[in-house]
């Protein structure tokens, strides 16, 4: 269940990144959303088994720039891939949020 | 071996086939001028770090290649950044590198401590904080590969002075090989094959050419599809030179300052195929208004440009002479469009550009366009800085080859012109290289004439004064009731006298007696000469498409312009 507190865009979408794990791959990738005025509503980040690698979520308003958020992101160099994760909702988030608040 | 980190960075540029880089020293980056001093690179000390960045860029967009331009910690750094967004937008390879302060002071406001990183993230194609000098050797190639790679770019390195200063065991037969342009992933067939299908059925295809032709090295496979299909050709500034002015196909400059004919035939089109062009808002005019007739198919290196404005029917991402040449291999046989090709022709000879009769006003601008495109060398590369000089340049100079115009399209920098025309002189000697600029303009980095009378590099530069920031009074006399706030300058400096004071020729031209003979004179002689050049004040540059309107709604000459004083 969605906390009522947490209030994602009616529709938000999830995008899974896989990224360079080193200091400053964060900010290019939230500084895209900055600078191009896309919306970013939400971010989780851990890094892979390797620790070369770190795999992010973001949630994303779904709007028609979707497409255009992400070959945006396809193009820094730190980011590997870019994928739509339909699977997961704003849920995922939500969870998070709930923890956090515990 | 054991050396220092400062040491090793300039093997790595040597190895990158670096020869000349321009730059200022300063307290962050002195370990790597002393490295420099002992090695085969030559520096260019320009007078402001902004000169040093556009120098580099003069040398990158004459040749394609990247090249490096240097800058201490802090002002160093933030002198630098506008020729760097500069490189951003208009795709040029450059690699910036700047001292930082030592690692353990950083975040601490240490003196000249500025967050270069952070500034110059949303303005490069990429860029990095080194952390140690064996990042190095990871660092450079990679750097170098990221600029020259898929769509060119700047991308800037920052180097703390203790990365510099480190001592570092290396195997100079072991260092890693020079970074290079990666190969561009193919186009699939499939849409080159739907393409070619769709051109072969267009009955009024217009070919959309953008600076991405010039940087593929696209133009004569540009020009050989449109004389196959038959097709008419537009040009964006950033593409001026991909098709010579007299090809029959060629129709010039679309958009805000292109040609009134051009504008409409891009109204009757019916399929537009855009080659390396972004479809930028100076080009398309209101962009929901554009091309209202035609499907739209888009070639470009840049995956994000597609779709980004304008949703194509056809979208290929790939190399643009790769993609011609496969375009081309399906086009066989040219189908007969003489009815559209006419058309153009028609368009073209009804709306030519307004200009007075060379001989009643020999010092309206695009007279005196024409005039220095005679007298120069066919060789010649033009700079220009940015306002209505450039404009100007753009509309009545007759490009013929790429690279030979060189400008600031996508950030529109005053100030450009000189130093750029410095680099491309040095990137291309034997060359003359004219910098056509404006009395605002040349004052945005006039201090590089200090590196110019050093180098006496073959740089003539041609200030067009009409004593304005003319593209802005322009502006405020067609959209905003003629109130001319800061645009008219009650002082203008005698710019034949500063040049003469920096031991540069200095010539200013007089409106009363043989002008055009003294600008003659003047270009004929070698090495550097500033020729001061008055213009009428309220000349002004037409055809216009007014900021936010559609292409169709174009202003053009009320009357032709008031004779010069
Ligand atoms: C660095 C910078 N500041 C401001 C502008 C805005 N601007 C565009 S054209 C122009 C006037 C340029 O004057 P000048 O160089 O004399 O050229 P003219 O238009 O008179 O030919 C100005 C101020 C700019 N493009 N770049
Ligand atoms: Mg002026």
């Amino acid at each position: 269940m969605t906390p009522a507190n947490f209030l994602p865009t009616a529709r938000a979408t999830v995008l899974e990144l896989r990224v360079r794990n080193h200091p400053g791959a964060m900010s290019h990738i939230t500084g895209l959303f900055a600078r191009r005025g896309f919306n970013l509503e939400a971010i989780a980040c851990a890094p892979m088994g390797d620790c070369a690698t770190s795999r992010m979520l973001l949630l994303v308003a779904a709007e028609p720039r979707l497409d255009q958020v992400e070959r945006q992101l396809a193009r820094l160099h730190d980011v590997l891939s870019v994928s739509e994760r339909p699977d997961l909702g704003p849920e995922f988030f939500a969870g998070m949020f709930v923890a956090a608040s515990g | 071996m054991k050396t220092t980190g400062a040491i090793l960075l300039r093997i790595l540029l040597e190895r990158q086939g670096i020869h000349t880089l321009a730059g200022i020293p300063g307290g962050a980056i002195l370990p790597f001028y002393d490295a420099l001093h002992e090695g085969p690179i030559r520096h260019i000390l320009a007078r402001h770090e902004q000169g040093a960045g556009f120098i580099a860029q003069g040398m990158a967009r004459a040749t394609g290649r990247a090249a490096v331009c240097l800058a201490t910690s802090g002002p160093g750094a933030t002198n630098l950044l506008t020729a760097i967004a500069d490189a951003r937008l208009d795709s040029v390879p450059l690699v910036a590198i700047t001292g930082q302060v030592p690692q353990p002071l950083i975040g601490t406001d240490a003196f000249q401590e500025v967050d270069t990183y952070g500034l110059t993230l949303p303005i490069t194609k990429h860029n990095f904080l080194v952390r140690s000098a064996a990042e190095l050797l990871e660092v450079v190639p990679l750097a170098f590969q990221i600029a020259e790679s898929g769509r060119p770019g700047p991308v800037a390195i920052d180097v703390p002075k203790d990365v510099l200063n480190a001592l570092i065991e290396i195997d100079p037969d072991s260092l890693p090989a020079p970074g290079r342009a990666l190969p561009v992933p193919d186009c699939p067939e499939a849409g080159i094959v739907a393409l070619a299908a769709e051109l072969a059925a267009a009955r009024r295809p217009v070919l959309y050419l953008g600076g991405g032709v010039i940087a593929a090295e696209a133009s004569a496979l540009a020009c050989t599809l449109a004389h196959r299909l038959q097709a008419p050709v537009v040009s964006t500034l950033m593409a001026l030179g991909a098709m010579p002015p007299d090809d029959p196909l060629f129709m010039g400059m679309l958009g805000m300052h292109g040609g009134k004919g051009t504008n409409l035939l891009l109204e009757e089109a019916d399929l537009l195929l855009a080659i390396g062009a972004r479809f930028d808002d100076r080009a398309t005019g209101k962009a929901a208004a554009f091309c209202p007739r035609a499907r739209i198919a888009h070639i470009d290196i840049d995956r994000a440009e597609i779709g980004k404005i304008k949703t194509p029917v056809h979208g290929l991402t790939g190399d643009a002479a790769d993609i011609l040449r496969r375009l081309l291999a399906h086009l066989p046989v040219a189908p007969a469009g003489g009815a559209w090709r006419a058309r153009a022709a028609q368009l073209r000879r009804e709306h030519p550009l307004q200009v007075p009769p060379a001989a009643e006003d020999p010092l309206h601008p695009l007279n005196l366009i024409s005039f220095l495109a005679r007298e120069l060398p066919a060789t010649a590369l033009v700079a220009t800085d940015v306002g209505q000089h450039q404009m100007w340049v753009a509309q009545a100079f007759p490009f013929r080859r790429p690279r030979t115009l060189l400008t600031s399209g996508g950030l529109g920098t005053m100030g450009f012109g000189l130093p750029v025309a410095i680099g491309a002189a040095l990137a291309c000697p034997g060359r003359r290289v004219a910098c056509v600029s404006g009395d605002g303009s040349i004052l945005m980095n006039i201090q590089e004439l200090a590196t110019l009378a050093e180098l006496d590099l073959p740089v003539a530069i041609l200030v067009f004064n009409n004593a304005n920031l003319g593209l802005v009074r322009q502006q405020q006399q067609l959209f905003y009731g003629r109130r001319y706030a800061a645009s008219r300058f009650a002082s203008v400096p005698d710019f034949a006298a500063v040049a003469q004071g920096f031991g540069i020729r200095g010539v200013r031209l007089d409106p009363g007696g043989d002008p055009l003979g003294e600008l003659a004179a003047a270009l004929a002689k070698p090495g550097p000469c500033l020729i001061d050049i008055p213009i009428h004040d309220a000349a002004n540059v037409f055809p216009m498409v007014p900021p936010g309107a559609a292409n169709h709604q174009t202003l053009t000459a009320p009357e032709l312009e008031p004779a010069t004083p």
